[in-house]
């Protein structure tokens, strides 16, 4: 349960910034990443943990891989099927959930040398965490750049700025976000 | 249980059986989505072609047929018809000048050539700027609006020298868009001008259904 504050994916370990930057325009887009990516952690953590032992170490890894993206594609493929709406502003970053190194990473560090449920718990926990950064993150970047929350308009339009849509201003978001949580922990 | 060692025959054992269980799987969630997937597909441009076309009682998709332009494009033309009798069309039209990446727009267009509706099924613009075009081009303010115009020689926004009021701040968007819908006309006309052979093959089709 560690991987929600205190080892937190993307505050505090710093992992998966691709994604974390790429989809997080609104906070709903941020939290469906979060929930796909939960999703595949958990799944994956257990399956691995679970043939851990029949898994040579040299080939482990590929192993891992092939098992992680069949877990994704599971993923892509009912997203397509019953939220195509969703499936079309995240589409592109589905397959990248395949290389984010927070799986391999809770696949090595820890399925790979824990039981079955320790390794549910340990995707949970780190899923969530992710999940709960992405949220954020896609939120202060909603409100600041179009005044909306989840869609709701809580500002005039007028003054969002565009910035923190695009690009750079997710850079300084996450920053922000960063020196927030860093500050907080050491409190 | 010992675990496994790194011997060649143990690495490849180890590593076929995965991939053939992944395979598997990846094949019976496939089975058991494809429906829903090209169900869903089907929805999406069956409720554009309906929202950009005049009110048709027929089935645009099944009648659907490739028209050329004057440029050599190839677009897909979905004919709507109230009764058998031809009231307008939706032209799936595309447009490689947008700002990052291809725009696709669907476009109705009633039988007097007059813009009835468009809609934006995919566009890669700036959010916040070029991504404004699904509403832009049919807020009824200035000249912006395109609905309700004929398309003529082509639209152009009034930087251009023509009368549509391009999006503030993204001008090279709104060229692409227009660039689209003149697309579709071009294929739209061709069938119009085409008439005879083109509608009565399309009669046909229809007679012996009746």
């Amino acid at each position: 349960m560690n991987g929600i504050i205190t080892e937190n994916p993307t505050f505090v370990l710093l992992l998966g910034m691709c994604p974390t930057l790429g989809t997080t325009s609104s906070a709903l887009n941020g939290m469906s990443m979060g929930l796909a990516t939960l999703f595949v952690l958990i799944c994956s953590n257990m399956a691995i943990s679970a043939v851990k032992k029949l898994v040579p170490d040299m080939v482990r890894i590929p192993v891992y891989i092939v098992i992680i993206a069949t877990f994704v594609t599971v993923v892509q493929f009912c997203m397509e099927a019953y939220t195509p709406a969703l499936y079309a502003s995240l589409g592109l970053y589905i397959p990248l959930i395949v290389v984010n190194c927070i799986v391999l990473g809770r696949a090595e560090s820890f399925a790979s040398k824990n039981g079955i449920v320790a390794s549910g718990f340990d995707g949970l926990g780190s899923g969530l965490g992710f999940t709960l950064a992405l949220t954020l993150l896609g939120a202060c970047r909603e409100l600041l750049g179009t005044g909306k929350l989840f869609g709701l308009t809580l500002a005039p339009e007028e003054y969002g700025s565009l910035i923190f849509i695009l690009a750079p201003g997710g850079f300084l978001a996450l920053g922000y976000l960063i020196a927030i949580v860093n500050k907080l922990r050491k409190a | 249980m010992e675990k496994l060692k790194s011997t060649l025959p143990n690495m490849l054992l180890s590593l076929t059986i995965t991939c053939v269980v992944a395979g598997a799987i990846l094949a019976s969630v496939n089975d058991m989505t494809a429906g829903s997937i090209a169900a869903s597909k089907a929805a999406a441009l069956e409720s554009a072609i309906k929202e950009v076309t005049p009110e048709f009682n027929n089935k645009p998709v099944e009648e659907a047929y490739l028209s050329a332009t004057s440029t050599g494009d190839s677009l897909r033309i979905y004919p709507a018809k109230m009764d058998g009798e031809l009231v307008g069309a939706a032209v799936e039209s595309f447009s490689n000048n947008g700002f990052s990446g291809e725009i696709r727009v669907i476009v109705g267009f009633d039988t007097e050539g007059k813009i009835k509706n468009y809609s934006v099924l995919q566009h890669a613009e700036t959010p916040g700027l070029g991504s404004k075009m699904q509403e832009w081009f049919r807020t009824d303010k200035n000249r912006q609006s395109i609905i309700g115009r004929s398309v003529g020689d082509g639209l152009k926004v009034s930087k251009d020298g023509g009368d549509v009021d391009a999006i503030t701040a993204a001008t090279i968007s709104s060229r692409a868009f227009l660039d689209a819908v003149n697309r579709a006309y071009s294929a739209f006309a061709q069938v119009d001008a085409a008439g005879g052979a083109t509608s009565s093959h399309q009669t046909e089709g229809g007679n012996s259904d009746e």
